[in-house]
């Protein structure tokens, strides 16, 4: 019954998107991300529509995917439109009791959906086309400057590592454990609020036990590996900067200066 | 009442990318008093299979009934016979969680909804059935003791709800011998002074070998084989070995000794046997 999560959302590919360095990706994705707020006009906004719409064609990922993407914050989506629609003030186009519509609302509205569209869509990119594994490789690599002010960066990376290796696990263990208890009798779906979270706990406590226990045993296991934490210690997928990611950054950077410069000359 | 499958398929995950057939057809009459051990290979299906005989799972085709009542049912004569089926996982230790052993033993008399001192009078038959003093244990944290010690607990939990048949999947796993051949002897006694129809499912053929009185061998989501444990071991070997186990080590010896001409008897099981069947043939 809890078999058909899948974790995390890589979908395994070989567009340029994929074979791209995860640190180009993380810092091009944070880059635009930001850029995308200094869209103001009409035409600009059709550039960063055109740049966004070019960079999923790359990446090769089927459209179903991307849409899977925005369906769960359809509700923020339509909140931000009609939080503008309805609250600007400007030329009214349409009007019943406080009710209001304006031109100026409207624009707004429409323009800060789209922004909010392409920011989801464009960090989904990110986590469609890098694999969780490489993910926290690049993130450990890019916080490893500021181990200097005390960033644990390779503890992290290594956290989010067990964490997620750990998810398909827990949720077998989870499984596991509630068929033990139902077959005594435990009843996990009917009854009140209060009896529902009262029956969780036959299936929380063994988990909890049962996590620890699993702890316990892999801390043993790396120490035994002679795991002394991240110094001096290699790899065997290293990270490599290819021509290929000098290119894409080379036209990202391209891409945020001339939205800047059509910020700046109100284009 | 037997417990009765027709033509069960199942199929995980119907309907994803990830679709897998883990049964196929399997039609099976299981009668009270028998002793079934059921035995295969890693993914073969007895998993699967063991999960229907209680509601766990529902066939994606076919139907699981208990005297007569299917399991699939929403009714409440359907939940009662679920709980007519006891289930002991691997590992069932790992599903303890109440603070003291007894009231852990009580949970599922609990769910049956039985008047307190029933449930008082069950957890102290439970744990005298598995061989833990009352006085003693009754109020220690089940999670002092040791491995052994916790899977009595866990299957006096289940011994508990009294049910008419009891499903064991691997039951010795991870025990030293000495803590194999006590949850063996208790699990025997269950079956012969109970009267409890016990579904082993093992690994060891020589478990299964000592103790059932039908074998099924699953393979591949189907039932290969069914039948007396030693018939099997005597006709069936190779067929056996092509599902990926063999016969207990006993019949391979008897057998080995057969094929350099010593005429000992296959129909020995236990070691035992072997040395009286080699003695009677020195006498003759």
């Amino acid at each position: 019954m809890l078999g058909n999560i899948t974790i995390g959302q890589y979908f395994p590919g070989d567009s340029l998107l994929h074979r791209m360095d995860p640190r180009t990706k993380i810092l091009a994705t944070l880059i635009y991300i930001v850029a995308i707020f200094f869209a103001q006009t009409v035409v600009s906004y059709l550039f960063v529509t055109a740049f966004t719409v070019w960079v999923i064609w790359m990446s090769k990922l089927p459209v179903r995917l991307l849409w899977n993407a925005l369906k769960p914050l359809w509700i923020i989506i339509v909140f931000t439109l009609a939080i503008h629609v309805f609250t600007s003030t400007g030329t009214v186009l349409w009007q019943w009791s406080f009710i209001h519509i304006t031109k100026e609302g409207l624009q707004m509205g429409v323009l800060m959906t789209a922004r909010l569209v392409y920011l989801i869509l464009f960090s989904s990119l990110l986590t469609y086309t890098t694999s969780p594994i490489r993910l926290t490789d690049g993130i450990e690599r890019l916080l490893r400057p500021f181990q200097r002010l005390g960033v644990p960066s390779h503890e992290l990376a290594m956290m989010m590592t067990i964490a997620l290796r750990f998810i398909p696990t827990l949720l077998e263990e989870t499984d596991r454990i509630m068929k033990a208890q139902e077959s005594r009798g435990a009843d996990f779906t009917t009854g009140s609020l209060v009896k529902r979270a009262k029956s969780m706990v036959p299936l929380l406590v063994p988990l909890f036990i049962s996590a620890f226990r699993r702890a316990d045993d892999l801390a043993v296991a790396m120490e035994a590996r002679c795991y002394r934490g991240g110094e001096g210690r290699t790899r065997m997928k290293e990270l490599c900067y290819t021509r290929l990611d000098t290119v894409s950054m080379s036209i990202l950077i391209l891409v945020v200066l001339i939205i800047l410069v059509m910020r700046f000359y109100a284009v | 009442m037997p417990i009765v499958l027709d033509s069960v398929t199942y199929t995980y995950g119907q309907g994803t990318p990830f679709e897998k057939q883990a049964l196929t057809g399997i039609s099976l009459t299981i009668n009270e008093g028998e002793f079934i051990g059921i035995i295969g290979h890693t993914g073969s299906g007895k998993s699967t299979l063991v999960q229907h005989l209680n509601g766990l799972l529902h066939p994606t085709e076919g139907q699981v009934t208990v005297n007569g009542i299917n399991l699939a049912d929403k009714t409440e004569e359907a939940k009662q016979s679920r709980h007519m089926v006891g289930m002991v996982f691997q590992y069932p230790e790992h599903q303890l969680f109440e603070e003291t052993i007894a009231k852990d033993i009580a949970f599922g008399p609990t769910n049956l909804g039985l008047t307190q001192e029933e449930i008082e009078q069950r957890v102290k038959d439970a744990m005298d059935f598995v061989g833990l003093d009352y006085k003693t244990y009754a109020d220690r944290s089940p999670f002092h003791l040791s491995g052994g010690q916790m899977r009595r607990v866990a299957i006096a939990g289940v011994v508990a709800m009294k049910p008419k048949y009891l499903v064991l999947d691997e039951p010795s796993a991870g025990l030293d011998p000495a803590g194999r051949e006590e949850i063996f002897a208790e699990i025997m006694r269950l079956h012969k002074e109970q009267g409890v129809t016990v579904i082993l499912v093992s690994h060891n053929m020589e478990d299964i070998s000592k103790m059932a009185t039908r074998l099924l061998v699953i393979d591949d989501g189907k039932v290969l084989l069914d039948g007396k444990p030693i018939d099997i071991f005597m006709k069936y070997r190779e067929t056996l070995q092509k599902a990926g186990v063999d016969v207990p080590p006993v019949s391979q010896l008897t057998a080995y000794l057969n094929q350099r001409g010593l005429p000992v008897s296959e129909e020995a099981i236990t070691v035992d046997d072997v040395v009286a069947s080699i003695e009677s043939l020195k006498k003759r």
